[in-house]
């Protein structure tokens, strides 16, 4: 009886991974017909490179020392940007927790901060780029501080409601256990808070690597969004489009993680 | 000193948006007394309980502990929802060790301490080969069995329950009653019970309150303003540690008078008809 339920099981998963790779496989299917179809016309098109011409542009960039720089482009840009990334992503949540908890606890805080915070989140920061990096210049931190000025609005806000909606009940009862004033920001809120703060992380990281692109684009020296924004000027479609996928990959893969790490080490979370 | 009462509240009434909801409040309960509060739906038991709590202010009147006004929750007044309200990201040893940790210095030989009386409380109400589980995994009755445990621990002067056992089943809340009983008796606790059931307030209270706004100010005369008050206060017998009192005839009898008293919105009696000064001769 076990062994068939657990037969069952293995069957569903199988179809699910099955049924999930289809949309994938067409895809593939449909580039590759369009690609052999300009390859007809034009042997030299560059526009839809075949799959084999990406893999090898791919991995003179992934395994071939540069010349000039004398160091494998791809991963030397991928450090780059994940490094730019992370800090910024790090300074939002830093920033976003600890605004939430004062607003949330304080009332008086709430009327002062929240609507600013409100009309603040409303800037598109792509439109505020040119003033930060006029009044700022063009290093490291203020590609940094570009992802954070985007994300730690959404990040406040979503704590603060998530604080807020906390049931009153928890508090009284930690008031009644002898809890201070700290001891309910620290042991009893906080924890409870750190799982959403993970998701809301994974829901703006498409508009962190937005941000990063853009950021490298416009002023960087090494980078996955200044490496696309360099050999377009030759219309390298072949370095391009591996590139793009691997941001993507590179995406899919941290919202995996993070996903995985509020399931295991947040199991109540999800379950309530 | 013998004198003071641990709980007194006198003379309350409180309003929202002009309503009254509470009106002249009085009444004592001392140590080791298991009070329950029994009212229709709506009557104020709860913002009844919260000023108990210190989470509201009355707009009139006096509530102390132990001759000390109340002002905001802390670990005189313990509580237990009827909604549980347990820590979701602790489990349920550290939702019952809470209290105690909260108030530790946080050493280790301390730390070995506390964990004793933790397993000590978590056997007391069943929950010892539970303790590693989160409050998602459990059933609502064992939820509230960990909830009793984590408000007992740090012996609170009076516990305060909300309707505790509204959301269990029929047999599980016999049993929980039964539990509690048994916690009461052998803790020397003080109990201030609210609930809707009046079976419920009969077979736990020592003393039982009616709180209800069924009743006249003067004869035929029926103000559309006014709030509950404490209808009958009334002493009872102790009792068995078995459900089985439930279906004495007695019993029935004393579950209708109350009915009549406190539940019927057609047969209001005038105020005083009622033993609303509590006096505790009868």
């Amino acid at each position: 009886m076990l062994e068939k339920i657990k037969q069952l099981r293995e069957i569903d998963k199988a179809k699910k991974i099955f049924l999930a790779t289809i949309p994938f496989i067409i895809l593939l299917m449909l580039y590759s017909l369009a690609s052999t179809l300009r390859h007809q016309d034009n042997a030299n098109d560059k526009i839809l490179p075949s799959i084999s011409q990406m893999a090898d542009a791919f991995y003179i960039k992934a395994f071939v020392k540069d010349r000039r720089t004398d160091q494998y482009i791809l991963w030397q840009d991928t450090f780059a940007s994940l490094k730019r990334l992370a800090g910024g992503i790090f300074f939002a949540a830093i920033l976003g927790i600890i605004i939430a908890l004062h607003i949330a606890m304080l009332p008086k805080l709430d009327m002062l901060l929240s609507p600013f915070l409100i009309f603040i989140s409303m800037i598109p920061p792509l439109a505020i780029l040119p003033i930060i990096f006029i009044a700022f210049g063009v290093n490291e931190l203020v590609k940094i501080m570009l992802i954070t000025i985007g994300i730690f609005p959404i990040i406040t806000r979503d704590l603060v409601l998530t604080i807020q909606k906390m049931p009153k009940q928890l508090i009284t009862k930690a008031k009644t256990l002898g809890a201070t004033q700290a001891q309910i920001i620290y042991t009893i809120i906080l924890p409870q808070v750190t799982p959403r703060l993970i998701n809301v992380i994974r829901l703006s990281l498409g508009m962190g690597w937005m941000l990063l692109i853009a950021g490298e684009a416009i002023a960087s020296t090494e980078g996955l969004g200044y490496r696309i924004f360099l050999v377009r000027r030759y219309l390298a479609m072949d370095v391009i489009i591996p590139y793009v996928f691997w941001i993507t990959l590179l995406g899919f893969l941290i919202d995996k993680t993070l996903y995985w790490i509020s399931k295991n080490k947040y199991h109540w979370y999800c379950k309530t | 000193m013998k004198n003071t009462p641990l709980l007194e509240v006198d003379n309350v009434s409180q309003f929202y948006n002009n309503r009254r909801i509470l009106e002249n409040i009085n009444f004592k309960i001392n140590k080791g007394e298991f009070c329950t509060l029994v009212g229709p739906s709506g009557s104020g038991k709860t913002t009844l309980l919260q000023l108990i709590m210190g989470e509201q202010q009355a707009h009139t009147g006096n509530i102390s502990m132990s001759g000390f006004p109340v002002k905001s929750p802390n670990i005189d007044r313990g509580i237990v929802f009827q909604s549980y309200a347990l820590f979701p990201h602790l489990n349920v040893l550290e939702n019952v060790m809470l209290g105690l940790n909260l108030q530790s210095r946080n050493n280790k030989v301390e730390h070995k301490l506390l964990l004793e009386k933790t397993f000590h409380y978590l056997s007391l109400v069943h929950l010892k080969d539970h303790a590693y589980k989160y409050p998602y995994e459990l059933s609502g009755g064992m939820q509230q069995r960990a909830a009793i445990a984590q408000s007992l621990i740090i012996e609170p002067k009076i516990l305060l329950m909300d309707e505790p056992f509204g959301a269990l089943d029929p047999h599980i809340r016999d049993e929980m009653q039964v539990l509690i009983l048994d916690l009461w008796e052998k803790n020397e606790m003080t109990v201030f019970f609210i609930t809707h059931d009046l079976e419920e307030a009969i077979y736990l209270g020592t003393r039982v309150f009616v709180l209800s706004p069924y009743y006249q100010q003067k004869e035929n005369k029926k103000s559309r303003n006014q709030g509950a008050r404490i209808l009958l206060d009334k002493k009872l017998s102790t009792h068995i540690n078995s459900t089985e009192i439930k279906n004495s005839p007695d019993f029935f009898s004393m579950v209708s008078q109350i009915r009549n008293i406190g539940f019927n919105p057609k047969k209001t009696r005038l105020v005083d008809e009622f033993n609303t000064l509590h006096d505790q001769t009868k």
